[in-house]
């Protein structure tokens, strides 16, 4: 126990006389919990348009001035030609192209008037596609508007919309617990898995291993620090994204804790049996990026696993991330209990003995 | 010596005569064959050198007797105790010294001794009689960061962390190698001074002229020993006339003398070449057939353990 202690108390004094980790495991949570929710963001904003006027008349100009009140849309060129319009898009001055044809107000009177053409660049999908869907709400909205003012009817409401859990449809609010997950990987999962290839490297393991302190006592105190570190920097996060964007969350901070252990324990436990194969930091480094490219893609950090298809979702399943994320969004936004988890957490349990038996055995292997 | 605290504890081991006994010891990497069958036994309190170029064999051997690894055939016993089976009482009745500089760079040299004293179970003052005389030169830089160190203040610092759980056998894996002259002459002082106490020390170097600081050498190339004896043993071991020569152009001497009859080998050492004579030589004869270079010169050389490796070697 008395060398146990030891060897813990080295593992912090050579983090602390790093130059650079002491830094990185302050100042990281707080850039990614602080920064990269303004970042992270699927609301699309800033969409430029172009309103090729051929009408010149009040209904377009009650067009163009609700487009400029709307604050997701730029109104940037008001021309008449649209050949100069398309120019402007192709060269991604401007997202979309609105053309008012001739006589619109008039015919608009009448009866059915030539139809009003939308043109997006839809390179960016998202954006093309929420840009179109803007301009025709607001268009909409104009000639609602137009319609009532020339007949004294008030158009009555016939939907209403609730958004339930996230009742202002906020992307940040979806994407902060996940960003806690990113904060784990990357310091619960790299750093040990370097700290111990790096002892390999510099030849101390051996000099580790000639002394009677066993290989287990050796590894327990490679990942302590890291799991300590691990709940510390939860909690800056925790902290960070309630005073930086008010969310808390609505289940018990319990919940969170219990997933964040069962969290760390499965993740340095991966990462320990990828350690245990490479021999140098490179290699770690690189077979390490190459999974959390896979958890952070496909684990529902970024984009729902129920709009990934068929094959894709029940591979998820694999993806220890994936539960840690959906219990931090469940209890964060729905205030999910432990009970109502229970599958989450009994698969994180289940991936945490999976793991660290799986680095005990590759440990062995290795004379 | 002090007696209170026993090396080691040799009291409690089993009665043996030898520190080190290896039987018939076999390695593998891969299409490598590291170490091919060696046998052979280093006595209690021994400085024992084991002498040889690198891809010998040596660390190979060391990381099989400090039971980091296993033999693939073969077996041996440290202080009476099995590498395989018994490792664990080994390793805490051993000290070992890797090649390489392995301590932690970032911790100072206080803390890496507090360190290794730790992991052992025991206290830097505990063992400060033992380790004093080396400990006390790297002493005024105990504040510095282990890395940080010189090429020989870092040996001093790797042997202090050897030695701090009073170890009854030492292993050296080249502890002197990238060490300037004066600071190696010092160290084997100290390994002298360490034989006094009665540790076994087994040793490896690829320098010839240490092997003379030992009792017993073992000469060994490509993973088998090619002979063990103590240097004026290996020495007398060389049982022909050996010559130095020199001339203007030696490259061209080297490749003429290999011509000559009754030169039995030829090859360059330091400023000159040596001349491996057999019985048929005749200096005279030599300097005729070489009359036409200049500057031709022949003198009667002492053999050296580095030619008796040769000629074991070539053999």
């Amino acid at each position: 126990m008395r060398a146990f202690l030891v060897l813990i108390q080295k593992e912090f004094l050579q983090i602390r006389r790093n130059s650079f980790l002491p830094r990185l495991i302050i100042a990281f949570p707080i850039m990614i919990m602080l920064i990269m929710p303004l970042i992270m963001t699927m609301d699309v904003r800033n969409v430029n348009v172009a309103i090729v006027d051929l009408d010149r008349s009040t209904a377009s100009r009650r067009i163009a001035s609700h487009i400029e009140a709307s604050e997701y849309l730029t109104l940037t060129h008001t021309t008449t030609e649209y050949s100069r319009a398309i120019e402007a898009l192709e060269h991604g001055m401007i997202d979309v192209i609105v053309q008012i044809p001739e006589h619109f107000d008039r015919d608009f009177m009448i009866a059915t008037p030539q139809r009003i053409s939308i043109t997006a660049n839809a390179v960016n999908a998202t954006k093309g596609g929420l840009g179109m869907q803007y301009i025709m709400q607001t268009i909409a909205l104009s000639l609602s508007e137009m319609r009532s003012e020339s007949v004294p009817v008030e158009i009555s409401e016939l939907v209403t919309i609730e958004n339930r859990y996230n009742p202002t449809l906020n992307y940040r609010h979806y994407m902060i617990p996940a960003l806690m997950i990113i904060l784990f990987i990357l310091i619960c999962g790299f750093l040990p898995a370097l700290s111990i290839v790096g002892e390999k490297e510099s030849g101390s393991i051996e000099q580790i291993n000639v002394t009677p302190i066993s290989r287990f006592t050796f590894t327990l105190s490679k990942l302590v620090p890291y799991w300590i570190i691990g709940l510390f920097v939860v909690t800056v996060a925790m902290l960070v994204a309630r005073l930086a964007y008010g969310l808390v969350p609505i289940g018990s901070v319990g919940a969170i804790y219990l997933g964040a252990i069962l969290f760390i324990l499965t993740i340095s436990g991966f990462s320990l049996t990828i350690a245990n194969f490479s021999e140098t930091m490179q290699q770690t480094m690189f077979v390490m990026f190459f999974f959390i490219m896979v958890f952070m893609l496909m684990s529902g950090l970024l984009t729902p696993i129920d709009s990934m298809p068929d094959w894709a979702q029940k591979f998820t399943i694999i993806l220890p991330p994936r539960y840690y994320i959906e219990i931090l969004r469940s209890v964060y936004l729905k205030g999910s209990t432990i009970a109502e988890l229970n599958s989450n957490f009994i698969a994180l349990g289940v991936f945490a003995i999976i793991f660290n038996t799986l680095a005990a055995l590759t440990y062995k292997k290795q004379a | 010596m002090n007696n209170e605290l026993p090396i080691g504890g040799i009291d409690q081991a089993p009665c043996v005569m030898n520190a080190i006994e290896i039987n018939n010891l076999s390695k593998r990497y891969g299409k490598v064959q590291a170490l091919d069958g060696i046998s052979f036994a280093v006595g209690q309190g021994e400085l024992f050198g084991l002498i040889g170029p690198d891809g010998a064999g040596k660390t190979t051997l060391f990381r099989l007797l400090t039971t980091l690894i296993h033999p693939d055939s073969g077996s041996a016993k440290v202080d009476g105790y099995d590498t395989v089976n018994e490792y664990r009482i080994i390793r805490s009745r051993v000290g070992y010294m890797p090649g390489r500089f392995s301590l932690y760079p970032d911790l100072t040299v206080e803390e890496n001794l507090q360190f290794f004293a730790a992991t052992f179970g025991v206290t830097i003052e505990e063992s400060y009689d033992l380790i004093a005389p080396i400990y006390k030169q790297i002493e005024p830089f105990k504040k510095r960061p282990a890395g940080k160190l010189s090429g020989g203040m870092k040996q001093k610092l790797a042997l202090s962390c050897a030695l701090i759980h009073r170890p009854s056998v030492l292993f050296l894996d080249e502890p002197t190698t990238g060490v300037d002259a004066v600071s190696r002459s010092e160290f084997w002082d100290m390994l002298a001074g360490l034989k006094k106490l009665g540790i076994t020390i087994l040793v490896s170097t690829p320098y010839m002229d240490e092997a003379s600081r030992c009792d017993r050498i073992a000469l060994c190339n490509e993973g088998k020993i090619l002979g063990i004896d103590t240097p004026k043993g290996i020495v007398r071991g060389f049982d022909r006339r050996l010559y130095g020569i020199r001339a203007k152009n030696m490259f061209t001497l080297l490749e003429r003398s290999r011509r000559v009859a009754g030169v039995e080998d030829c090859y360059p050492c330091g400023e000159q070449h040596h001349l491996v004579a057999a019985d048929n030589f005749d200096v005279a004869m030599f300097k005729a057939q070489l009359s036409d270079m200049e500057d031709v010169n022949i003198v009667i050389k002492e053999p050296t353990i580095e030619d008796m490796f040769i000629k074991l070697m070539k053999r």
